[in-house]
């Protein structure tokens, strides 16, 4: 759960906004992420939710709007503001032609990190990894290059940790696993996770606060828990299809 | 400039090469081939040709230095496209690293892999044909570091290249010192050209190199004057081609290239 309402946010954007030409990608979108807060950042595909993280993670500029990540301006020091960050994506997979452990090094180096080997050494063993750390990562299956993938994330121990559908490609059982690592690491209210995911459960189970995109808008907003039944909804699930249709409603009227 | 950034970006292609040996043999294979095959194409014509003139250092002299050149440039590209054949640029874009970080990675693993291939040549030109660089002494270095300049110019700008017109683009880059050479006057003074390739010559830094060589090995004194114009122009060119990488990876930027960066996608 949230630390405190009251404390600085790790992330705060305001009126983020991103267009393609004609297409309003992302349109004035404001949302905070608080220290050991979980926001789910949900929404049909095409929604601007990975456009919204690429804005964050600095390798998107903004048509408009602001974003600050631990009070750092990212457009003013985007090295600064990025350094307090990490993410993992399955569509970023790390180089298939280094092994486990050369990833984390290297990524490492980039990120910093002091005593880098020792907090390998932690994460190989945190992620299971330990007995693939000679192996090339494009060796790897998908659920494992998913853990060296949050293994990285990790490795700075970040104050703003973006997760693009982390658990994707992971049996049930890991991605309890992991649900419960990263659930312990915000817990000490270090850190702010923005996590995106098309599975609900996944959400409810483990969002403090979810935001609902759609058409590049925030639509709807609140506790995971309770919002279905403050909509009409059996659960999150159901409030998600509810969404989406109306959306696709909308993009045929438009 | 944060160094153990700019380690991280080398360390990476050291452990890619540690790991495979077909990216190590291009480093010395090639120009071990070129000078075997120039060394004997230039003692057969020392045998034909009249008493007196030497080919060895005037042509196999002129193939060490232009492969050194050619070997600087694709030491950045090689390191660069790592990064487009294993789609990484999300990876390392949306981290601190800074974009001068970043080529400085790629222009110090330019240098590693350049003077390995170097002290190749330098070596076998030496033990099999006789042709002694270290004769010339401190003298070379300028040349050298002309060439050099060069060298990573025409990466930086190779790099820019592919950035912004995609992978596909590959094929362009390879060739760029084929197009080069023949302003450059690698194997012939500048004056032989026709004058409009003569006014090409005076803008190519290499071409101030390998009249200077030429020069030199004709028993002359160093054209320091030349080389300093050489030294300037490739300065002039490196900082273009950095702006240019930089132009193109703030285009990448805005347009999010970087973050969906592949053959089909770049437009």
């Amino acid at each position: 759960m949230p630390a405190s309402s009251s404390a600085s946010p790790v992330l705060a954007v305001e009126h983020l906004c991103k267009s393609f030409n004609a297409l309003r990608a992302v349109d004035d979108v404001t949302f905070q992420v608080g220290p050991g807060e979980i926001l789910g950042l949900v929404g049909p595909n095409g929604a601007g939710k990975t456009t919204t993280i690429n804005m964050i993670l600095g390798v998107l500029e903004p048509t408009a709007g602001r974003i600050e990540i631990e009070g750092v301006d990212l457009e003013a020091d985007r090295s600064r503001a990025l350094a307090r960050t990490n993410f993992a994506a399955v569509y970023a997979p790390l180089p298939g032609n280094l092994t486990v452990e050369q990833n984390l090094r290297v990524f490492g180096m980039v990120y910093t990190v002091d005593e880098l080997s020792s907090r390998i050494e932690e994460l190989l063993k945190t992620y299971d990894l330990t007995r693939y750390r000679a192996t090339k990562a494009g060796l790897l299956s998908s659920g494992e290059q998913t853990r060296l993938g949050l293994a990285k994330a990790m490795l700075n121990r970040p104050r703003l940790l973006l997760l693009d559908e982390p658990t994707a490609s992971i049996d049930p059982s890991s991605a309890r696993d992991i649900r419960a690592g990263i659930a312990a690491f915000v817990d000490n209210g270090h850190c702010g996770v923005l996590w995106t995911s098309h599975n609900m459960f996944e959400v409810q189970a483990v969002c403090d606060r979810v935001l609902f995109l759609s058409h590049g808008k925030i639509v709807l907003e609140g506790d995971p828990k309770t919002l279905p039944e403050a909509h009409g909804a059996a659960n999150l699930d159901d409030l998600f299809v509810a969404v989406a249709h109306e959306a696709l409603q909308e993009g045929r009227t438009r | 400039m944060n160094l153990t950034r700019v380690a991280a970006i080398v360390l990476r292609q050291f452990f890619l090469m540690r790991g495979s040996p077909a990216r190590v043999f291009p480093l010395f294979a090639w120009v071990a081939i070129d000078i075997v095959l120039w060394g004997f194409i230039t003692r057969y014509l020392n045998s034909i040709a009249h008493a007196g003139f030497d080919f060895i250092p005037a042509l196999l002299g002129a193939v060490l230095l232009w492969d050194f050149l050619t070997r600087v440039m694709q030491g950045v590209t090689l390191a660069f496209f790592e990064d487009v054949w294993s789609r990484n640029f999300l990876n390392f874009f949306a981290t601190p690293l800074r974009i001068s970080e970043y080529l400085a990675g790629l222009v110090v693993t330019s240098i590693a892999t350049s003077l390995l291939g170097l002290l190749v040549m330098l070596a076998l030109a030496e033990i099999a044909f006789g042709l002694s660089f270290f004769a010339y002494g401190i003298a070379i270095a300028p040349f050298v570091f002309v060439l050099f300049l060069s060298g990573i110019a025409l990466g930086v700008f190779g790099s820019a290249l592919v950035l912004r017109l995609g992978p596909a683009s590959e094929w362009l880059i390879w060739p760029i010192p084929t197009f080069v050479s023949p302003f450059a006057g690698v194997f012939y003074p500048v004056s032989v050209l026709p004058l409009w390739m003569q006014a090409v010559s005076k803008i190519l830094p290499p071409s101030y190199v390998f009249e200077g060589m030429r020069a030199v090995v004709s028993g002359e004194p160093p054209p320091w004057g030349a080389l300093v114009i050489g030294a300037v122009l490739a300065a002039i060119y490196l900082a273009l081609a950095c702006a240019t990488f930089a132009g193109v990876y703030r285009h990448a930027i805005r347009t999010g290239l970087i973050a969906r960066y592949s053959a089909e996608t770049v437009s």
